[in-house]
């Protein structure tokens, strides 16, 4: 199909009235109020609820919340999370919890923010918190370690507490009581 | 497993007698007598009418080879029987069917024979009532923590929970606590929080291992499991308890915390560790053997195998396996090389080597299409054939004396001598004269077979394949990285003939390959042979030429195996 082409009338072809009405719209931003914000300077206010980075939490008595129940790498759609199981040898320092991640990764860079992770934790142990700007030199450096990781997500106050109150309901029995759960 | 002793005269095919059920409405006719769990013939249970009906009642104490305990009550149904009248004749409906009068109580599918005519209902509101019942209760005491127990995934207690149990909970009472992490034997975690009181591992242990080693003690909230005391539970099919156990109260410490069972691929394949050839499912992921468990099959080794069988697989993953192609200089030291170098030097060595100046040692833990090759391999050398036996003390249940799981293969191929290893010492004694000039050993060591290192210098070509490294492997001219039978695809016989395929589960470590791709290019350089196009179409050569196969295709074996087809003579 050939769409004709019209001529440009005088108007048009005297240039200079379309130049004065673009200037027009140039000038009425130019007094109005600015909205860029000069980024790393000025930083944006993150909304509750916001989906930022995925971080591990620690309860109000420093125990890593998360129990290495791998739900989360299994539900994770970008397979960004690798859990190592703690194995067989048994940890007398995790109470009556028995098992902790001995190792727990986050591939940042494959990481989209979903929340996943946090809606399947059944430990509330993984929250995604407010970072969205994540950034490394090196691709190696974008997979957090459980380290970093629990040192980033901080601590949660925790009302359950849980396997606290269960060891305190067996000790309570009498049967015999698991040491209480430390880091 | 086979009825042949026990079984009377008149066995043949049993009782053909019949009677018709009707199964939520669907009429069945099923067997009056069906197999118990010893497999004798045993008034037909509702529980087995429901299988053949194809409708499932969920269950937690009932196992079909374990005797009927009958006490978590969760295949619980309503039945209803013809009505007699006064004189003892089936009341008839006015459009002549017969009528049916519903029992006013519900029974144990597992432990309730059928009668004729019987009507079976399970998906009444009454039952699932009773489900959702039986499933509370089960939960009253149990403490939740599937995120720290091994069975979550395969748990019975949350797959009948998310299927007919209540959405919510309403105990708000405090749950009874027993002890956990309960060190129960060498093998073995219980948890008694988690256990339902279902007695499959007791009836298990004492009833098909004859250890009677566990038992109930306490009575109502407090009936705990445990072992006698002062004895560990320690007999050598402790890990089944685990398999059987529905709830996560007993667990492997093998596997215990190592992996989630749902991030497992579960491979069909074989036990390796004796002559019975137990079936059996490996667990891997991403290349690393988690777990085997036991496969069912009825003609082997129905649904158990031993702990040592289960546990030996350590070795597959080892870091130090055989993982490049070498060979030995002229000069000395070793050369990595590739394969098609290492293959064309092989080769050519042998069609050098003078006939009769050639041994070879097979081993019987390899497949029988390997062994079909070599020994077409040595019929072309006119080599002097063995294997190398692996006695052992056989038990009353699985464990077979003969620790190879190939002997019989080895035997049918003609490459082993009757007995194994009849033909060593005559090996070992052609080596001492310098008469045989090239060995070729296949997956074993011979030098603890009596061959000193200086004999295996001595020789103009000792060509090894071999999983992981040994002392012939070091003192190997021509090494060639073999796989485990994790890592390939291909078919044992065990001890009675029966012929069984195995499938591939992880990948083969670095530059090693199944040892039937190597033989074929051998065989093809060698004997002339030509490509089978993969395992199966190497299977059913071997089918072809081995009389003992006879009528047998890879397709056909299943996934159960098929019996040879000449009797094997049995080993002295």
């Amino acid at each position: 199909m050939i769409i004709p082409r019209r001529p440009l009338s005088l108007w048009e072809r005297l240039y200079l009235p379309a130049v004065w009405g673009g200037f027009k719209i140039t000038l009425r931003h130019f007094f109005k109020k600015k909205v860029t914000m000069q980024y790393p300077e000025e930083r944006w206010t993150v909304p509750a609820g916001y989906r930022g980075a995925p971080y591990l939490v620690r309860d109000q008595d420093g125990r890593t919340k998360c129990v290495s129940c791998q739900l989360c790498e299994f539900i994770c759609p970008p397979k960004a999370i690798r859990i190592t199981p703690p194995g067989p040898q048994p940890n007398p320092g995790v109470g009556n919890v028995e098992k902790l991640p001995q190792e727990f990764e986050i591939n940042m860079l494959r990481c989209i923010f979903c929340g996943y992770c946090q809606e399947v934790c059944p430990e509330e142990a993984i929250f995604l918190m407010k970072d969205y700007s994540l950034s490394g030199h090196s691709r190696a450096e974008m997979i957090y370690d459980k380290e970093r990781l629990l040192a980033l997500g901080g601590t949660h106050q925790d009302q359950h507490q849980k396997w606290k109150q269960k060891a305190r309901e067996a000790a309570a029995q009498g049967i015999a009581p698991a040491p209480e759960a430390t880091p | 497993m086979s009825t042949s002793t026990a079984a009377p005269p008149k066995a043949g095919p049993p009782s053909v007698e019949s009677l018709t059920v009707k199964v939520d409405g669907r009429a069945i006719v099923v067997p009056k007598l069906s197999p118990d769990w010893q497999g004798k013939p045993a008034p037909t249970t509702m529980i087995q009418a429901c299988e053949a009906a194809g409708v499932t009642v969920p269950h937690y104490c009932y196992h079909p080879k374990l005797p009927v305990a009958g006490n978590c009550r969760m295949c619980l149904v309503e039945f209803g029987t013809p009505a007699l009248g006064p004189d003892r004749k089936p009341i008839l409906n006015p459009d002549g069917t017969l009528k049916i009068a519903k029992s006013p109580r519900p029974a144990i599918a597992c432990a309730t024979p059928v009668s004729p005519n019987m009507e079976i209902y399970t998906t009444t509101p009454g039952v699932k009532q009773m489900r959702e019942g039986v499933l509370e209760f089960l939960l009253i005491n149990h403490p939740l923590d599937c995120p720290i127990c091994d069975q979550a995934g395969e748990c019975k207690l949350q797959e009948y929970s998310v299927e007919y149990g209540q959405a919510a909970s309403r105990f708000a009472e405090q749950k009874v606590h027993k002890p956990k992490q309960v060190d129960l034997g060498p093998r073995l975690i219980l948890d008694d929080e988690r256990c339902i009181l279902c007695s499959r591992c007791i009836r298990f242990t004492r009833d098909i291992v004859g250890d009677d080693a566990l038992g109930f003690v306490n009575r109502g909230s407090y009936n705990t499991l445990t072992h006698y005391p002062g004895r560990p539970f320690d007999n050598n099919y402790t890990l089944n308890t685990a398999d059987i156990c529905p709830v996560g109260a007993l667990t492997s410490k093998d596997f215990r915390f190592q992996m989630r069972v749902w991030f497992l691929r579960e491979t069909p394949s074989l036990c390796t560790s004796c002559g019975t050839g137990c079936n059996l499912l490996i667990g891997s992921r991403e290349d690393r053997i988690y777990r085997y468990v036991p496969r069912e099959n009825e003609a082997v080794n129905g649904c158990w195998m031993c702990d040592a069988g289960r546990l030996n697989y350590g070795w597959v993953g080892r870091r130090d396996r055989l993982t490049e192609c070498r060979m030995r200089h002229p000069k000395g030291g070793w050369q990595v090389t590739n394969w098609p170098a290492l293959l064309a030097a092989v080769t050519e060595k042998l069609a050098q080597a003078a006939p009769g100046s050639v041994a070879l040692i097979a081993s019987a833990r390899q497949t029988n299409e390997e062994l079909y090759l070599l020994s077409r391999l040595a019929t072309r050398l006119g080599a002097l054939t063995d294997a190398v036996p692996r006695p052992g003390q056989a038990d009353h249940l699985l464990v077979c004396a003969d620790r190879n799981p190939n002997s019989t293969g080895a035997r049918v191929m003609g490459l082993a001598a009757t007995p194994l290893g009849a033909n060593l010492p005559r090996i070992l004694e052609g080596l001492r004269s310098g008469k045989v000039k090239t060995l070729v050993v296949f997956g074993e060591d011979v030098t603890a077979l009596g061959v000193e290192p200086a004999l295996l210098a001595r020789l103009d070509a000792v060509i090894v394949s071999d999983i992981l490294p040994s002392p012939t492997t070091e003192l190997a001219h021509y090494l060639l990285p073999g796989c485990a039978h994790a890592e390939k695809r291909g078919t044992f016989t065990n001890v009675k003939g029966r012929v069984q395929k195995f499938m591939k589960a992880v990948e083969p470590r670095g530059d090693a390959r199944p040892e039937w791709e190597t033989l074929t290019e051998l065989a093809r350089g060698l004997c002339g042979l030509g490509n089978f196009g993969g395992i199966e179409g190497l299977f059913n050569q071997m089918a072809l030429d081995i009389p003992a196969f006879e009528g047998l295709t890879w397709s056909k074996l299943g996934d159960g195996g098929a019996n040879l087809v000449l009797p094997i003579p049995p080993q002295p």
